[in-house]
């Protein structure tokens, strides 16, 4: 059975070296967890459906269920704090030591240079998402009436997710009763 | 006194993304986005650009690391000292992660009954049109006259975007490149 100290060590480990998010870090943790037999291969891609539709980041959710699994809640509180640990650290640092210098020269030359590439970075996902979830005329509507009350008529997301959840609670609902039926 | 009601909110703020945040680290970043810096106006656009290339730039789940530094900065810009913005790392962090711990959890215990939920896989399918939107915005409320200043920066963004959309350029590596551009250029 894996001790505390493993679960925090492997998810530590898979939280320090991965670069790019969650999906990044798939690949690893399924090598880890399998290499230990922490989990069987089907488990595993049970798991990745669970913690992609649960709110919350990939990785993270992740950590959480195995954690679970492998030792309880207390197991889950440990692997969380694992993986999110390595982060934690490495950002305060650069936060604490960029703070001073946020006004130099070079440094501002930097990031005038980073900053359109960053903007561009988070237009991809939206396009790569879009390619995978938006199926129907309406799917589109929905995306583009959101850009748009958001980005135009600063509406909060909150409000416009409360609001499709409600609506998709609704149709889910309808559809489940209509199958009930028959 | 000002300090105990900045971490209420951030604490708030912070759980209200990580309960909401649907579709991975870039939906977290667009409430993030949103909420601290249109909604409590606690950052501007162009230090949350830098905070998102930097996230992008160190290990760890994207929507972690903004978070972090994000505490850390608002706390920063109110005038508190080191251990008070690290105390705000420590929350907006805490926060944003405790309603993934609660629900995830549940899910866990709750895994059999769960797994042949048809709602609750229909209002996940429903949702994630609007999360397209939601990080499309994300992208549009960044494009500010400090983030775009000149025609340079357009050009970078064009090079940027066909990059990685057609060349599959990496995340990392465009940053750095980003970084040289802006060095030799400006």
């Amino acid at each position: 059975m894996a001790s505390y100290i493993q679960i925090f060590l492997v998810f530590a480990k898979i939280g320090a070296f991965t670069l790019g998010g969650g999906y990044a870090m798939l690949p690893l943790i399924r090598d880890e967890l399998i290499r230990r037999q922490w989990m069987q291969e089907e488990e595993f891609t049970d798991i990745i459906a669970l913690a992609q539709s649960a709110p919350g980041l990939l990785a993270v959710n992740m950590s959480i269920f195995t954690g679970y699994r492998l030792r309880g809640t207390r197991g889950s509180i440990v692997a969380t704090i694992g993986s999110i640990l390595p982060s934690f650290i490495i950002i305060l640092a650069i936060a604490m030591a960029f703070s001073g210098y946020q006004d130099n020269p070079v440094i501002t030359k930097i990031f005038k240079g980073i900053r359109p590439v960053t903007v561009a970075l988070i237009a991809i996902p939206m396009i790569n998402m879009a390619k995978t979830a938006n199926k129907t005329w309406w799917a589109w509507m929905l995306s583009a009436a959101t850009l748009a009350a958001v980005a135009f008529l600063n509406l909060s997301p909150i409000y416009i997710l409360l609001t499709v959840i409600t609506v998709a609670v609704a149709i889910a609902y309808r559809n489940q009763k209509k199958e009930g039926c028959k | 006194m000002t300090f105990i009601i900045i971490f209420a909110e951030l604490f708030l703020t912070f759980f209200v993304i990580g309960m909401f945040t649907i579709g991975g680290g870039y939906a977290m970043l667009s409430l993030i986005q949103t909420q601290i810096v249109s909604v409590h106006g606690w950052l501007d656009e162009g230090t949350f650009t830098d905070i998102v290339a930097i996230s992008q730039m160190t290990p760890g789940p994207i929507g972690i690391n903004c978070a972090t530094y994000v505490g850390y900065d608002v706390l920063a810009h109110s005038g508190a000292g080191d251990l008070l913005c690290v105390l705000g790392s420590f929350t907006a962090t805490f926060a944003v992660v405790l309603p993934s711990f609660i629900i995830v959890l549940a899910l866990c215990k709750a895994y059999t009954k769960f797994s042949g939920n048809t709602i609750f896989t229909g209002v996940m399918n429903g949702l994630k049109p609007a999360v397209v939107g939601l990080i499309g915005a994300a992208a549009v409320i960044l494009v500010t006259p400090d983030n775009f200043p000149d025609w340079k920066s357009w050009v970078l963004f064009a090079v940027a975007f066909v990059a990685s959309l057609w060349f599959k350029l990496n995340p990392i590596l465009a940053i750095i490149a980003g970084g040289v551009a802006g060095l030799l250029i400006y």
